[in-house]
Protein backbone atom coordinates (compact mmCIF):
# COMPACT_ATOMS: atom_id res chain seq x y z
CA UNK A 1 0.00 0.00 0.00
CA UNK A 2 2.12 2.61 -1.31
CA UNK A 3 2.00 6.24 -2.19
CA UNK A 4 1.27 4.85 -5.85
CA UNK A 5 -1.84 3.28 -5.17
CA UNK A 6 -3.16 7.06 -3.89
CA UNK A 7 -2.30 7.99 -7.51
CA UNK A 8 -3.80 5.50 -9.49
CA UNK A 9 -6.76 5.95 -7.56
CA UNK A 10 -6.80 10.03 -8.16
CA UNK A 11 -5.71 9.19 -11.96
CA UNK A 12 -8.97 6.95 -12.06
CA UNK A 13 -11.62 9.25 -9.82
CA UNK A 14 -9.81 11.98 -12.53
CA UNK A 15 -10.52 10.05 -15.41
CA UNK A 16 -14.27 9.36 -14.08
CA UNK A 17 -14.65 13.01 -13.68
CA UNK A 18 -13.38 14.11 -17.69
CA UNK A 19 -15.93 11.34 -18.76
CA UNK A 20 -18.40 12.87 -17.36
CA UNK A 21 -18.00 15.81 -18.19
CA UNK A 22 -17.20 14.82 -21.82
CA UNK A 23 -20.27 13.05 -22.46
CA UNK A 24 -23.00 14.19 -20.36
CA UNK A 25 -25.19 17.02 -21.51
CA UNK A 26 -26.86 17.82 -18.79
CA UNK A 27 -25.19 20.76 -16.77
CA UNK A 28 -25.72 20.05 -13.64
CA UNK A 29 -23.99 16.94 -13.70
CA UNK A 30 -21.46 18.29 -15.72
CA UNK A 31 -20.46 21.01 -12.68
CA UNK A 32 -20.77 17.80 -10.36
CA UNK A 33 -17.85 16.33 -12.68
CA UNK A 34 -15.39 19.03 -12.48
CA UNK A 35 -16.17 18.69 -8.42
CA UNK A 36 -14.91 15.48 -9.37
CA UNK A 37 -11.57 16.14 -10.60
CA UNK A 38 -10.83 18.85 -8.12
CA UNK A 39 -11.56 16.27 -5.73
CA UNK A 40 -8.85 13.76 -7.30
CA UNK A 41 -6.30 16.55 -7.17
CA UNK A 42 -6.98 16.93 -3.34
CA UNK A 43 -6.35 13.12 -2.83
CA UNK A 44 -2.73 13.73 -4.65
CA UNK A 45 -1.58 16.45 -2.70
CA UNK A 46 -2.31 15.07 0.65
CA UNK A 47 -0.46 11.93 -0.48
CA UNK A 48 2.73 13.58 -1.51
CA UNK A 49 2.47 15.85 1.74
CA UNK A 50 2.04 12.53 3.79
CA UNK A 51 5.43 11.40 2.03
CA UNK A 52 7.19 14.67 3.05
CA UNK A 53 5.70 15.47 5.70
CA UNK A 54 8.09 17.84 7.28
CA UNK A 55 6.11 20.46 5.97
CA UNK A 56 2.50 21.29 5.11
CA UNK A 57 2.33 22.51 2.03
CA UNK A 58 0.67 20.06 0.26
CA UNK A 59 -2.27 20.49 2.94
CA UNK A 60 -2.37 24.38 2.42
CA UNK A 61 -2.34 23.79 -1.50
CA UNK A 62 -5.36 21.06 -0.87
CA UNK A 63 -7.39 23.54 1.29
CA UNK A 64 -7.06 26.61 -1.09
CA UNK A 65 -8.01 23.83 -3.90
CA UNK A 66 -11.35 23.77 -1.83
CA UNK A 67 -11.86 27.31 -1.34
CA UNK A 68 -11.98 27.96 -5.33
CA UNK A 69 -13.62 24.95 -6.01
CA UNK A 70 -16.62 26.09 -3.47
CA UNK A 71 -16.24 29.81 -4.93
CA UNK A 72 -16.78 27.66 -8.69
CA UNK A 73 -19.61 25.95 -7.49
CA UNK A 74 -21.54 29.01 -6.50
CA UNK A 75 -21.04 31.19 -9.42
CA UNK A 76 -21.28 28.00 -11.96
CA UNK A 77 -24.90 27.36 -10.14
CA UNK A 78 -25.46 31.29 -10.12
CA UNK A 79 -24.45 31.02 -14.45
CA UNK A 80 -26.97 27.73 -14.61
CA UNK A 81 -29.91 29.46 -12.93
CA UNK A 82 -29.50 32.53 -15.32
CA UNK A 83 -29.37 30.50 -18.37
CA UNK A 84 -32.05 28.54 -17.38
CA UNK A 85 -33.76 31.71 -17.26
CA UNK A 86 -33.24 32.60 -20.96
CA UNK A 87 -33.90 28.56 -22.48
CA UNK A 88 -35.95 27.03 -20.12
CA UNK A 89 -33.58 23.99 -19.99
CA UNK A 90 -29.99 22.74 -18.68
CA UNK A 91 -29.25 20.92 -21.68
CA UNK A 92 -25.50 22.65 -23.04
CA UNK A 93 -26.50 20.97 -26.38
CA UNK A 94 -28.58 24.09 -26.88
CA UNK A 95 -26.26 26.36 -25.55
CA UNK A 96 -24.88 28.49 -28.28
CA UNK A 97 -26.02 32.27 -27.49
CA UNK A 98 -22.37 33.00 -28.12
CA UNK A 99 -21.72 30.87 -31.16
CA UNK A 100 -22.99 33.94 -34.00
CA UNK B 1 0.53 1.86 6.93
CA UNK B 2 -0.98 -0.27 9.43
CA UNK B 3 -3.84 -2.81 8.94
CA UNK B 4 -6.76 -0.44 9.90
CA UNK B 5 -5.20 2.54 7.82
CA UNK B 6 -5.25 -0.51 4.72
CA UNK B 7 -9.00 -1.45 5.31
CA UNK B 8 -10.05 2.22 5.85
CA UNK B 9 -8.11 3.10 2.41
CA UNK B 10 -9.67 0.68 0.70
CA UNK B 11 -13.06 0.64 1.96
CA UNK B 12 -12.97 4.47 0.99
CA UNK B 13 -11.35 3.98 -2.25
CA UNK B 14 -14.29 1.86 -3.24
CA UNK B 15 -17.01 3.64 -1.80
CA UNK B 16 -14.99 6.77 -3.68
CA UNK B 17 -15.01 4.82 -7.18
CA UNK B 18 -18.88 3.83 -6.62
CA UNK B 19 -19.87 7.30 -5.73
CA UNK B 20 -18.36 8.79 -8.51
CA UNK B 21 -19.54 6.43 -11.05
CA UNK B 22 -23.43 7.18 -9.95
CA UNK B 23 -22.35 10.65 -10.57
CA UNK B 24 -21.57 10.56 -13.90
CA UNK B 25 -23.76 7.87 -14.77
CA UNK B 26 -27.12 8.89 -13.26
CA UNK B 27 -30.36 9.93 -15.22
CA UNK B 28 -31.72 11.99 -12.45
CA UNK B 29 -29.56 14.66 -11.01
CA UNK B 30 -30.86 13.74 -7.78
CA UNK B 31 -29.24 10.50 -7.50
CA UNK B 32 -26.23 12.21 -9.11
CA UNK B 33 -26.11 14.43 -6.02
CA UNK B 34 -26.62 12.11 -3.80
CA UNK B 35 -23.61 10.09 -5.66
CA UNK B 36 -21.50 13.24 -5.31
CA UNK B 37 -22.11 13.13 -1.57
CA UNK B 38 -21.05 9.37 -1.24
CA UNK B 39 -17.72 9.95 -2.82
CA UNK B 40 -17.29 13.50 -0.98
CA UNK B 41 -18.02 11.62 2.64
CA UNK B 42 -15.09 8.97 1.30
CA UNK B 43 -12.82 10.88 0.15
CA UNK B 44 -12.92 12.28 4.24
CA UNK B 45 -12.68 9.26 5.43
CA UNK B 46 -9.41 8.58 3.10
CA UNK B 47 -7.69 11.95 4.37
CA UNK B 48 -7.58 10.31 7.18
CA UNK B 49 -5.61 7.47 6.29
CA UNK B 50 -3.08 10.43 5.50
CA UNK B 51 -3.18 12.28 8.85
CA UNK B 52 -5.16 15.50 7.05
CA UNK B 53 -7.39 15.69 9.81
CA UNK B 54 -8.49 19.34 10.17
CA UNK B 55 -9.15 18.54 6.17
CA UNK B 56 -11.30 15.44 6.84
CA UNK B 57 -13.24 17.83 8.71
CA UNK B 58 -13.02 20.92 6.04
CA UNK B 59 -13.83 18.23 3.20
CA UNK B 60 -17.41 17.70 5.15
CA UNK B 61 -17.99 20.99 6.15
CA UNK B 62 -17.85 22.66 2.60
CA UNK B 63 -18.15 19.97 0.50
CA UNK B 64 -21.24 18.02 2.18
CA UNK B 65 -22.27 20.95 4.29
CA UNK B 66 -22.50 23.44 1.58
CA UNK B 67 -21.84 22.34 -2.54
CA UNK B 68 -23.65 19.43 -2.23
CA UNK B 69 -26.44 21.08 -0.68
CA UNK B 70 -25.89 24.08 -3.27
CA UNK B 71 -26.53 21.38 -6.02
CA UNK B 72 -29.66 20.19 -4.22
CA UNK B 73 -31.22 23.85 -3.76
CA UNK B 74 -30.75 24.11 -7.51
CA UNK B 75 -32.22 20.97 -8.67
CA UNK B 76 -34.92 21.90 -6.43
CA UNK B 77 -35.58 25.19 -7.67
CA UNK B 78 -35.06 23.89 -11.73
CA UNK B 79 -37.73 21.50 -10.75
CA UNK B 80 -38.58 18.76 -14.15
CA UNK B 81 -36.21 21.07 -16.35
CA UNK B 82 -32.76 19.51 -14.53
CA UNK B 83 -33.36 16.16 -15.84
CA UNK B 84 -32.17 16.13 -19.56
CA UNK B 85 -33.73 13.37 -22.05
CA UNK B 86 -30.80 11.02 -23.53
CA UNK B 87 -28.35 12.29 -25.61
CA UNK B 88 -29.14 12.06 -29.68
CA UNK B 89 -26.03 12.06 -32.26
CA UNK B 90 -22.55 12.75 -31.93
CA UNK B 91 -21.82 9.33 -31.29
CA UNK B 92 -18.56 9.20 -32.65
CA UNK B 93 -17.49 12.30 -30.91
CA UNK B 94 -18.72 10.77 -27.56
CA UNK B 95 -17.57 7.45 -28.27
CA UNK B 96 -14.01 8.83 -28.99
CA UNK B 97 -13.96 10.80 -26.36
CA UNK B 98 -14.79 8.24 -23.78
CA UNK B 99 -12.32 5.94 -25.54
CA UNK B 100 -9.50 8.74 -25.15
CA UNK B 101 -10.08 9.30 -21.97
CA UNK B 102 -9.79 5.72 -20.44
CA UNK B 103 -7.04 5.03 -22.23
CA UNK B 104 -5.28 8.13 -20.58
CA UNK B 105 -6.45 7.13 -17.63
CA UNK B 106 -5.32 3.25 -17.83
CA UNK B 107 -1.90 4.39 -18.68
CA UNK B 108 -1.50 6.87 -16.10
CA UNK B 109 -2.60 4.23 -13.03
CA UNK B 110 -1.04 1.58 -14.27
CA UNK B 111 2.32 2.75 -14.87
CA UNK B 112 1.49 4.78 -11.04
CA UNK B 113 0.06 2.05 -9.24
CA UNK B 114 3.55 0.33 -7.92
CA UNK B 115 5.15 3.42 -7.70
CA UNK B 116 6.34 3.85 -4.17
CA UNK B 117 8.17 6.07 -1.98
CA UNK B 118 8.48 5.25 2.67
CA UNK B 119 5.72 6.87 4.42
CA UNK B 120 8.05 7.64 7.04
CA UNK B 121 7.03 9.04 10.53
CA UNK B 122 4.86 12.55 10.84
CA UNK B 123 5.40 14.68 13.99
CA UNK B 124 2.65 14.75 16.01
CA UNK B 125 0.99 18.04 15.02
CA UNK B 126 1.04 17.05 11.47
CA UNK B 127 -2.15 17.63 9.71
CA UNK B 128 -4.08 18.74 13.23
CA UNK B 129 -5.40 22.30 13.53
CA UNK B 130 -2.34 23.38 14.93
CA UNK B 131 -0.07 22.40 12.54
CA UNK B 132 -2.26 23.15 9.51
CA UNK B 133 -3.22 26.07 10.93
CA UNK B 134 0.49 27.34 11.96
CA UNK B 135 1.52 26.76 8.23
CA UNK B 136 -1.46 28.69 6.63
CA UNK B 137 -0.87 31.64 8.95
CA UNK B 138 2.79 31.67 9.11
CA UNK B 139 3.76 31.09 5.37
CA UNK B 140 0.82 31.17 3.11
CA UNK B 141 -1.20 34.44 4.97
CA UNK B 142 -1.63 36.76 2.14
CA UNK B 143 -2.92 34.39 -0.66
CA UNK B 144 -5.23 33.09 2.50
CA UNK B 145 -6.76 36.97 2.83
CA UNK B 146 -6.76 36.59 -0.75
CA UNK B 147 -8.59 33.86 -1.03
CA UNK B 148 -11.01 35.33 1.53
CA UNK B 149 -11.42 38.00 -1.26
CA UNK B 150 -11.90 35.65 -3.61
CA UNK B 151 -14.87 33.90 -1.60
CA UNK B 152 -16.24 37.60 -1.39
CA UNK B 153 -16.05 38.02 -5.04
CA UNK B 154 -17.67 34.90 -5.92
CA UNK B 155 -20.83 35.72 -3.94
CA UNK B 156 -21.25 38.80 -5.18
CA UNK B 157 -21.08 37.62 -8.52
CA UNK B 158 -23.34 34.57 -8.08
CA UNK B 159 -25.78 36.98 -7.18
CA UNK B 160 -24.97 39.81 -9.61
CA UNK B 161 -25.59 36.45 -12.50
CA UNK B 162 -28.14 34.84 -10.80
CA UNK B 163 -30.55 37.87 -10.39
CA UNK B 164 -34.06 38.30 -12.60
CA UNK B 165 -33.09 41.38 -14.56
CA UNK B 166 -36.18 40.60 -17.05
CA UNK B 167 -39.37 41.91 -14.22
Amino acid sequence: MGVGTYLALAAVLFGIGAAGFLTRRNMLIQLMSIELMLNSVNVVLLAFNRVHSANHEGQVFAFFVIAVAAAEAAVGLAILVAYYRIKKTIDTDDARLLKY
Amino acid sequence: MTSAGTILFVTTAIFSMVGALVTVSARRPLRAAIGLLVHIVSLAGMFLTLDAQLLAAIQLLVYAGAVVVLFVFVIMLIGPAAEVGPIQGRIASRTMSLAVTIAIVLAVSTSLAYYDLPWGAASQEFGTVEGLGMAIYSKALVPFEVISITLLVAIVGAVAVARSRTE
